[in-house]
């Protein structure tokens, strides 16, 4: 499948990465390379088979309905970019 | 004392002939010496390591002495380490250092063991060769120009090195395996589910499996006693009872039945490879295993479905970074969307990027069936082959890699040609199944490793088949002159 400029932007959009001008060439013929090489299953009969999740065919466990970690927000606050009184500090979104 | 296997140190470490202090001690200065040369740590912890082995010495003279007691060990760096920094080889996590440890890391300690250091990795554990880290190359001890093989080089290099005495590693295409057959060693990769993923900084979550590389089956079986187990932090870790490995490395070979899977020798497989493999057969062979061809018809599949499922799963992954809670921060945003792309685009790597983009485009609407669906179909027919052939055979015999080390750089340019590296090792990832790389020979000087594939939760057979290989073979015991 060749990919064209239009599809590689709408992806970086959708990926939050930010997508310079000089880039754009070598992210299309990537992601041209990889889907060609994926495409080749395209050619494998799967009409009748069931997608496989898990190898074990495993399905979610469930435990009660309890506390079970302690609360660390301390800790985990202490390694994030910025914080200020127990809130994650980000740009200023609304107005 | 660097030569010593596991089992051999215990004994030293118990009959006195050394101190677990003496013994992390001797480590720390070959890793001083010697891995300038390799660039396989990307944190040494010689403080820690000492403190810990004095404390391990003292414990052993009081008669506490769990199973691997004063051994030195090095953690991938993806496996988060409390109070030490975990970067997965990226810049995004340079700093980042883990509120909690990892359950490998937690059973690990608990076992004993003396914690060198960090090793250095592929970016998030994206990649064949060691290449991608952002803490520059890692080099092959065998020859220092080319790669080690990953995602786990730096593992792999600390213990072919001597620079340890085993090491932990991740596996989601082949990380374990290839890295172990490019440097000589033997690598462990268990069933999915057989080890908690808990703490493990997650690439595909569904193919993601935690093993050990170490310098013998012996030593393979030990790391496993302690790391397997359900864990029921890990929601996919499998209840299931864990053997006594090392009690069953004894049995003998005989009677066993080995196939053969044809198509792992026909296209792109390195002829001198495929002779070493092939006498690494004979070997078993004359141990009295019975050889019989089986066929794998899907496993030609195995690469373009692995190029769906991992990068849709990395791309969900990955989204969590976001220089909101933890990792990289671009400077100065000017908006939170502004926070999201530059914080994302400069602390990721250019092919994590690249997988995040193709997973992003494989989930998007339109395409999910076209890709995922389609993907995740294909891996039952993988399993569905694999299951068959285990109707009449024990454990599955092949290359683990197409071609021995390559040199550096030679193929960082070509995508899909790197790739094609776990062209052997994939399929076992999409199907679950457990499987090692044992060295079997060398060509011009360079390793070469024998892939054994077992059935799901039979590691013991790999490990007995593997051990009872090496009590024949001297090739696991050949060191590097770069470590000698």
């Amino acid at each position: 499948m060749q990919v064209d400029p239009s599809v590689v932007t709408a992806i970086a959009e959708l990926a939050q990465l930010q997508l310079e001008e000089e880039d754009l060439q070598e992210n299309i013929d990537s992601m041209s390379n990889i889907l060609a090489l994926v495409d080749q299953m395209q050619s494998v009969d799967t009409s009748a088979i069931e997608p496989m999740a898990n190898p074990l065919d495993a399905v979610q466990t469930l435990r009660p309905d309890e506390v079970t970690e302690p609360d660390r927000r301390e800790a985990f606050q202490s390694i994030a970019p910025a914080t200020e009184a127990g809130f994650y500090l980000v740009p200023k979104v609304i107005e | 004392m660097h030569t010593k296997s596991i089992t051999e140190l215990l004994a030293a470490l118990q009959g006195g002939e050394f101190s677990a202090h003496e013994l992390t001690s001797h480590f720390l200065d070959r890793i001083r010496s010697l891995d300038p040369h390799y660039n396989s740590f990307i944190t040494l912890l010689e403080e820690d390591a000492l403190q810990a082995a004095f404390r391990s010495d003292q414990r052993r003279a009081k008669g506490e002495a769990p199973l691997l007691s004063g051994i030195p060990i090095v953690h991938k760096d993806i496996f988060c380490t409390q109070g030490i920094r975990t970067t997965c080889g990226s810049r995004m996590l340079h700093d980042f250092i883990a509120p909690y440890d990892a359950t490998v890391v937690e059973k690990l300690n608990q076992a004993g063991v003396i914690v060198l250091g960090k090793s250095n990795m592929d970016e998030f554990a994206m990649g064949s060769s060691n290449e991608t880290s952002h803490y520059g190359n890692v080099h092959n001890p065998w020859d220092l120009e080319r790669v080690p093989g990953g995602s786990s080089g730096g593992s792999a290099v600390a213990v072919a090195a001597r620079l340890c005495a085993a090491a932990t590693g991740t596996d989601t295409g082949g990380s374990i395996r290839q890295p172990a057959s490019l440097c000589g060693i033997t690598g462990l990769k268990p069933t999915y589910g057989r080890i908690s993923r808990w703490g493990m900084v997650a690439y595909a979550s569904s193919l993601d499996q935690a093993g050990s590389l170490t310098r013998s089956a012996e030593d393979a079986a030990l790391m496993l006693s302690v790391m397997a187990g359900h864990d029921p932090r890990d929601s996919t870790s499998i209840a299931a009872h864990v053997p006594h490995y090392t009690a069953e490395l004894d049995s003998e070979v005989k009677g066993l039945r080995i196939g053969l899977c044809r198509e792992y020798f026909e296209d792109g497989l390195d002829a001198s490879v495929a002779a070493c493999v092939q006498e690494g057969i004979a070997e078993l062979e004359k141990l009295g295993a019975t050889i019989s061809e089986v066929s794998l018809a899907n496993i030609k599949h195995a690469i373009p479905a692995y190029y769906v499922i991992a990068p849709a799963e990395c791309s969900a992954n990955l989204s969590r970074f976001d220089g909101v809670r933890y990792g990289y921060r671009c400077d100065d945003p000017d908006s939170l969307e502004d926070l999201y792309k530059r914080s994302r685009s400069e602390g990721f790597g250019r092919e994590v990027k690249r997988r995040i983009m193709v997973g992003t485009f494989a989930l998007s609407a339109g395409y999910y069936d076209a890709y995922y669906r389609k993907a995740q179909q294909i891996r039952r027919l993988i399993k569905n082959d694999f299951s068959s052939a285990f109707d009449s055979v024990d454990i599955l015999v092949g290359p683990t890699a197409p071609a021995p080390a390559f040199k550096i750089g030679e193929k960082s340019e070509d995508q899909i040609a790197m790739y094609l590296q776990d062209i052997f090792t994939i399929a076992c990832n999409l199907a679950g199944l457990p499987a090692a790389s044992i060295p079997v020979g060398f060509v011009d000087g360079l390793p070469v490793g024998m892939q054994l594939i077992g059935n799901y939760l039979d590691e013991a057979t790999i490990l007995r088949v593997a051990h009872q290989f090496q009590l024949q073979t001297d090739w696991h015991g050949r060191v590097p002159a770069t470590a000698a």
